[in-house]
């Protein structure tokens, strides 16, 4: 093989990150068109379905539609942070999923000589490395708020970095106590120490030890998303569109597509944390993403009927929620855990 | 390869920085101090240091800026403002003077620390010490214990001052 030509390893490794960003991108179009469709039927309606079959193609049909129209840009916006802004909340959601692995490792049927990896990177502080990416996020949105010199943006934007910071605060203690119990901060490292089965048949996945950590996850994934109950940056009927009310065309779906590939990555890691990532029964070690796959689906499900179903919170509420409640108890969980791995050893 | 990102990580980080002190819209220079922060967390990845670079984001990319951010927000001030006449004073002849002084102090003081530092300090055996979390939470809790309650009580107190300053008289 000439000195020039990358090894196979390389090459394999720049295909995984390929397959990974563009499955980040097609879930997010699956995840806009399996949203209208269960809105649709919670609210007895049928949804799109004239696009393909049963309405599959309707994503793609809207991003057509998104990349044709007009880039509008207010003329008293700050330019160069006005377009900024949707990249550095895009870019963030697409970094942070580069540390959750989602299977054992492949030799692509023999063509690599080491197995490697189903994961863009094991770094041995993963855990904190998708914490920082995720505060990294809160400036596409804070930025694009002022950046738009409108109101309605501003307000947006303040109302969605408070909202952030109140709950990163949560989402890390019940982050924490996993670490704890783990022993590690490497997701792979915690996935691999949820396999086995007690009694035999309940797997020792980290939800059955921290029901109260996994219920602080979901909330505090829910507000760092900004999806309702919990959607107060873009509560239309107070704040119109909130921090992407000036954005349009492609800036707009940036926006959006960071919104739903955060969906994908807050349910992946609480599948990982919590659910034992791509460990279950039945499959084969080689099939084992796909047992991910069901999981973080299931989890989006139920993203997606919260949304429906619940009505949004007042914003004093949410406040009082966060400091009042999820946070003591997210520190109650966090010394409960270090006393009982303290005691068992 | 380590060398062409350090000097990449470098320049970024001295040329964000300069700007930060140039520009004239305090939101520019919070977004350039941000890019600084960045670029200073790439350099310690490349020392070995992942957790002090992780930190590095959490807290001053993340958290304080976030508040900065904030502020400047809140006051929406996007263009510095003529000062009042008290501060301007100070940038008169005098201060600016003082202000020269203090630098070349500040000069001074990093080339003597640098001219201080050991050949064999930079040893792999060192670079282990920061690169494991296991190794820092062993080190800060028994060797700079003393250090760390001190600091948590220090911010325990700012704390209680920030509570005490924000509440509302009845």
């Amino acid at each position: 093989m000439a000195a020039w030509m990358p090894s196979p390893a390389l090459l394999a490794h720049l295909g995984l990150i390929f397959v990974i960003f563009q499955m980040l991108v097609l879930s997010a179009a699956f995840m806009v068109w399996m949203e209208r469709k269960v809105c649709a039927y919670i609210q007895d309606r049928v949804g799109p379905n004239r696009v393909g079959y049963a309405g599959w193609l309707q994503p793609f049909a809207d991003v057509i539609k998104l990349i044709t129209k007009e880039e509008l840009r207010p003329k008293a916006a700050d330019a160069l942070l006005f377009s900024i802004a949707p990249v550095i909340s895009a870019a963030a959601a697409f970094a942070a999923f580069a540390v959750v692995p989602f299977g054992t490792s492949t030799t692509l049927f023999g063509l690599l000589d080491e197995p490697m990896p189903l994961q863009v990177t094991d770094v041995n502080v993963g855990v904190l490395v998708l914490f920082a990416i995720t505060s990294m996020g809160i400036y596409g949105i804070v930025i694009a708020g002022w950046s738009s010199n409108s109101k309605y943006s501003l307000l947006g934007g303040l109302r969605s970095s408070a909202q952030m910071i109140s709950y990163e605060l949560s989402y890390a203690l019940a982050l924490a106590a996993v670490v704890m119990l783990a022993g590690s901060l490497s997701l792979r490292e915690v996935v691999m120490s949820q396999s086995g089965y007690w009694w035999g048949f309940i797997p020792k996945w980290y939800i059955f030890l921290q029901p109260l950590g996994f219920f602080i996850y979901m909330c505090a994934g829910v507000a760092e998303t900004n999806r309702a109950p919990f959607d107060f940056p873009e509560a239309e009927q107070e704040l119109v569109a909130g921090y992407h009310t000036e954005y349009s065309s492609m800036s707009f779906a940036l926006f959006f597509l960071a919104e739903y590939v955060n969906m994908v990555t807050v349910s992946a890691v609480a599948t990982s944390l919590y659910l034992g990532g791509w460990l279950g029964p039945l499959l084969p070690d080689w099939l084992a993403w796909i047992w991910f796959l069901v999981k973080v689906f299931l989890l989006l499900f139920f993203y997606v009927w919260m949304r429906w179903t619940l009505p949004r919170y007042r914003y004093d509420q949410l406040m009082e929620f966060g400091w009042k409640w999820l946070l003591p108890a997210a520190v109650l969980n966090l010394l409960a855990t270090a006393a009982l791995v303290l005691w068992i050893g | 390869m380590e060398t062409f990102a350090f000097y990449v990580f470098a320049a970024i980080a001295v040329i964000a920085s300069l700007l930060v002190v140039a520009q004239r819209n305090p939101m520019y220079s919070v977004m350039l101090l941000i890019t600084s922060f960045g670029a200073l967390a790439g350099l310690y990845v490349l020392l070995d240091a992942p957790f002090t670079a992780v930190t590095q984001i959490i807290i001053y990319a993340g958290a304080i800026m976030v508040l900065f951010l904030f502020v400047v927000m809140l006051l929406n001030v996007p263009r510095e403002e003529p000062l009042p006449s008290a501060i301007a004073g100070m940038l008169g002849p005098s201060g600016m003077r003082l202000g020269a002084v203090l630098s070349v102090l500040l000069a001074a003081e990093v080339l003597w620390a640098l001219s201080r530092i050991a050949p064999g300090s930079f040893a792999p055996e060192h670079a282990e010490s920061v690169s494991s979390v296991a190794n820092i939470g062993r080190m800060l809790f028994t060797q700079h214990a003393f250090a760390f309650e001190v600091t948590s009580v220090l911010i325990l107190v700012a704390m209680v001052g920030a509570v005490v300053l924000a509440r509302k008289e009845h």
